[in-house]
């Protein structure tokens, strides 16, 4: 499908929903372990379907997320553990198929982002909050003219 | 003859923006009462021609004029009315002109009613205004014109696209842009402040109101499409921490952080400096949040340079004013003074954890939606990141917001007692380990989570409360006493309650939803019976219908609970000859707060039906708590103290003076 940019929000829907919209696992593909099926199940939602617009194979109908269900349960069956399954599939297809990526090098923005930002943000505080405290005599001082001291009572209105 | 008067209609729009950018500030510069005195006409007469244009363009629309590419391209004949309307914005080209009608509409709206703005900040917000305007119409008339004509004209559209054709995405789209493009008016007075090189409290009176009045639409655009993902996709799922969903949640997290520190700045007149800066964030991430859906960058890095003028254009737009917006900031935010301290615990304090966590909290999304993207095209790693993610990235900062959230206002001004506090929280404490019992009692097989959750849930709700309770002394002095106290209650105060509430409502839905709800998958016969819960749900057999421009499969489901018949639901299969496209309808039973959920694929081979069905626990409580998150909005917005419009307060006092 080629795609211009004038139709990409229809086209990002159409990718959302279409692929054959409706059913994502199907009845034929459930393991009859139920403790294997609630683990293919949880493992399907970290996996990608590599063909479509952010969808794990756990929501997706397109025929590769099908497969993939299918090798995962195949998988569990020959008695792997999840995190065999995720290497085996990572293996195969690469970091992509991965909705959760893995710590990596190049993927320690990701995980240092977030946490990164909260502790700079918090120490920013601190250092303002310090140096204010230093600054305190005078920062309050009026810095209004009379005229806008006037204004600023009409504008607040009778309240204050 | 219609589209041509729209497309001239659009470029004289784009004349008077000009007009409405230059004349002003030179007014302001060379102190001209009279070109100062442009600004609000010209505003005005901008709205009125691009109102013009996009009259013309649904005309164009309505009448199924498919000489015109935009309207063959996504429009049908025998395509019901309402989306023949809402096909207008279903499109590029048309949805930039939608942006642009509220743009002026709200640039307008500040020309009549900022009466009491002082003139020169006025005319700077309008001329901020109007270069922002001027710029998108250029956008649209050089890269996406609506109006282009086809020759020669076909017979019959191709149709819009199935999916679009849904009562939710004719309002959606308009709703988000409300609330992207209101935060453009916070941002043109934080530039107009910044340029001013002043502010004041009054300043925060007047953007607060905005601030809210476009987060009250956001937080309803966002919620609806949640809404609508919901019972369009099929699967059941509200929120994918799709990257089209992430691109309207980072406004509306930075918006909400925006907010509170508005209040903090109007009340203390402190954060000065901050909210300025937010009122830039926030709109750069709407303009962000459109481009990003605009342009393409997010299905592929590739597909954006699939229109190089468009993809051009668009990188110069947010250059402009993300880039310039903060290039201004940094040289002229050292000139805003400082003011009101406070101790770390305090009401501003609080607010300013709000900030610190609401910003992380949108921080976090824009790393996770577009740092695959930045590593793609610097290396060509291709990785994913997808719900999994985000539930261990931002599932914990939201959580803290959360908590935070019912100390918060119970903190007073300057300096606060968190003790205090707790021990006002008391009864919220009392109810949550109540609810967490309870919880225990009733389901034992949930998860831990499940329970923890609807406890913290029940103790946002009840903290919010807390604050109300506390200042109408209700169930201290009598019923009455408290009544009027609540009333006399500024609406500010109700307002918070209100949307504290509503987060938590929000939480509860969540977590009755993703914990307590249960799935059938199964492959069926007509006449074989589905059990989940309490409900049994017959399955009576599939039959055609015809629709106006689709046909449909539908399925009939006889519902019954504990034997006793309580309804019957219809999902079906659409498929749309135009497009050549099936779309699924899922059929929803509303029970109480919880929904049945069905849907159904194509009938197998062997004459069998795939069929999915969910109980969902509480599950409309996650949109009835972001409609009462934005009733809350409503309620501080209607504050008597926020109406700055309204003159009238003022002019009384002035008239009563004389009598003191």
């Amino acid at each position: 499908m080629s795609v211009r940019p004038s139709r990409l929000l229809l086209v990002v829907l159409l990718a959302l929903a279409a692929g054959g919209p409706a059913l994502a696992v199907q009845p034929d593909e459930m393991l009859p372990d139920r403790g294997l099926e609630a683990r293919a199940r949880g493992l399907s939602r970290e996996l990608r379907c590599m063909v479509c617009q952010n969808q794990s194979i756990d929501d997706s109908d397109a025929p590769l997320a099908r497969d993939l269900r299918i090798l995962v349960r195949e998988r569990l069956r020959a008695g792997d553990r999840d995190a065999q399954v995720l290497d085996f599939l990572t293996a195969r297809y690469g970091d992509f198929v991965l909705l959760k990526p893995r710590f990596a090098w190049h993927t320690a923005v990701l995980w240092f982002g977030p946490p990164a930002l909260l502790g700079a943000g918090a120490l920013a505080l601190l250092v303002v909050a310090r140096r204010r405290r230093g600054a305190i005599a005078g920062a309050e001082a009026a810095s209004l003219t009379t005229a806008e001291e006037a204004r600023l009572a009409e504008l607040t209105g009778a309240r204050d | 003859m219609i589209a041509e008067l729209g497309h001239y209609a659009l470029v004289l729009a784009l004349a008077i923006a000009l007009i409405q950018t230059a004349m002003p500030l030179w007014g302001v510069k060379s102190r001209d009462p009279v070109l100062i005195g442009l600004a609000a006409p010209t505003a005005v007469a901008q709205f009125v021609f691009i109102a013009v244009a996009f009259a013309a363009l649904a005309w164009c629309h309505v009448a199924s004029d498919f000489s015109v590419l935009g309207v063959f391209e996504n429009s049908h004949s025998a395509k019901p009315l309402i989306y023949k309307i809402s096909g207008v914005w279903g499109n590029h080209e048309g949805s930039m002109l939608l942006w642009v009608l509220i743009l002026g509409l709200f640039g307008a709206l500040v020309a009549l009613f900022g009466g009491n703005l002082p003139m020169t900040l006025k005319a700077t917000v309008l001329a901020v205004q109007g270069f922002l305007a001027a710029t998108f119409h250029l956008f649209i008339l050089v890269t996406s014109n609506p109006f282009a004509r086809l020759e020669p004209a076909p017979f019959e559209g191709r149709d819009l696209n199935p999916v679009l054709q849904d009562i939710g995405l004719a309002i959606h789209p308009p709703l988000l842009y409300l609330g992207y493009v209101g935060f453009s008016i916070t941002f043109s007075f934080a530039v107009a402040a910044l340029i001013e090189g002043r502010i004041d409290a009054a300043w925060a009176r007047w953007v607060r109101p905005w601030a809210l009045a476009a987060w009250m639409c956001l937080t309803l655009g966002v919620a609806m499409g949640s809404y609508w993902a919901y019972y369009t996709l099929g699967w059941g799922g509200w929120w994918f921490w799709d990257p089209v969903e992430n691109a309207s949640l980072m406004p509306w997290l930075c918006g909400t952080a925006l907010l509170h520190s508005a209040v903090v700045m109007e009340k203390r007149n402190a954060l000065k400096v901050w909210t300025v800066l937010l009122a830039i964030l926030t709109f750069s991430l709407s303009l962000l949040g459109t481009f990003l859906v605009r342009s393409g960058v997010l299905t592929s890095v590739h597909t954006f340079a699939n229109d190089p003028a468009r993809g051009a254009f668009i990188l110069a737009i947010l250059v402009l004013f993300i880039g310039g917006g903060f290039a201004l900031f940094a040289w002229r935010a050292p000139l805003l003074k400082q003011g009101g301290l406070f101790a770390p615990v305090s009401r501003e304090g609080a607010l300013v954890l709000n900030n610190l966590l609401l910003t992380t909290a949108c921080a976090t999304v824009f790393i996770g939606t577009l740092y695959p993207l930045v590593l793609e095209a610097l290396t060509g790693d291709k990785i994913s990141v997808g719900a999994p993610y985000f539930n261990y990235t931002f599932g914990p900062l939201a959580l803290a917001v959360v908590i935070a959230m019912s100390f918060g206002p119970l903190l007073a001004w300057k300096r606060g007692d968190l003790l205090a506090v707790a021990q006002r929280l008391m009864v919220a404490f009392a109810v949550a380990i109540a609810g967490i019992a309870a919880s225990y009692a009733v389901e034992d097989t949930s998860t831990t989570l499940a329970h923890f959750g609807s406890g913290l849930a029940l103790f946002v709700m009840v903290g919010a409360l807390a604050d109300l309770v506390e200042r109408t002394g209700l169930y201290r002095v009598p019923f009455r006493t408290a009544l009027r106290r609540a009333s006399g209650l500024p609406r500010s105060n109700w307002g918070t309650a209100v949307a504290h509430f509503g987060v938590g409502l929000t939480l509860l839905g969540i977590v009755g939803e993703t914990q307590w709800g249960a799935e059938r998958i199964a492959s069926i016969k007509p006449h074989d019976v589905l059990s989940i819960r309490h409900y049994e749900v017959t399955f009576d057999g599939v039959a055609p219908r015809p629709g106006p421009n689709y046909r449909e499969t539908v399925g009939t489901f006889t519902v019954r609970r504990n034997g006793r018949l309580i309804g019957v639901m219809e999902p079906s299969r659409r498929s749309y000859p135009v497009r050549a496209t099936t779309t699924t309808q899922a059929a929803l039973m509303v029970r109480g707060l919880s929904q049945l959920y069905l849907a159904i694929g194509d009938p197998n081979p062997d004459g069998t039906m795939s069929v999915r069905l969910y109980h969902k626990p509480m599950v409309l409580l996650i949109w009835i708590g972001a409609a009462v998150m934005m009733l809350g909005g409503g309620l501080s917005l209607s504050d008597r103290r926020l109406r700055v419009g309204a003159p009238r307060p003022a002019a009384a006092r002035a008239a009563l003076q004389p009598a003191e």
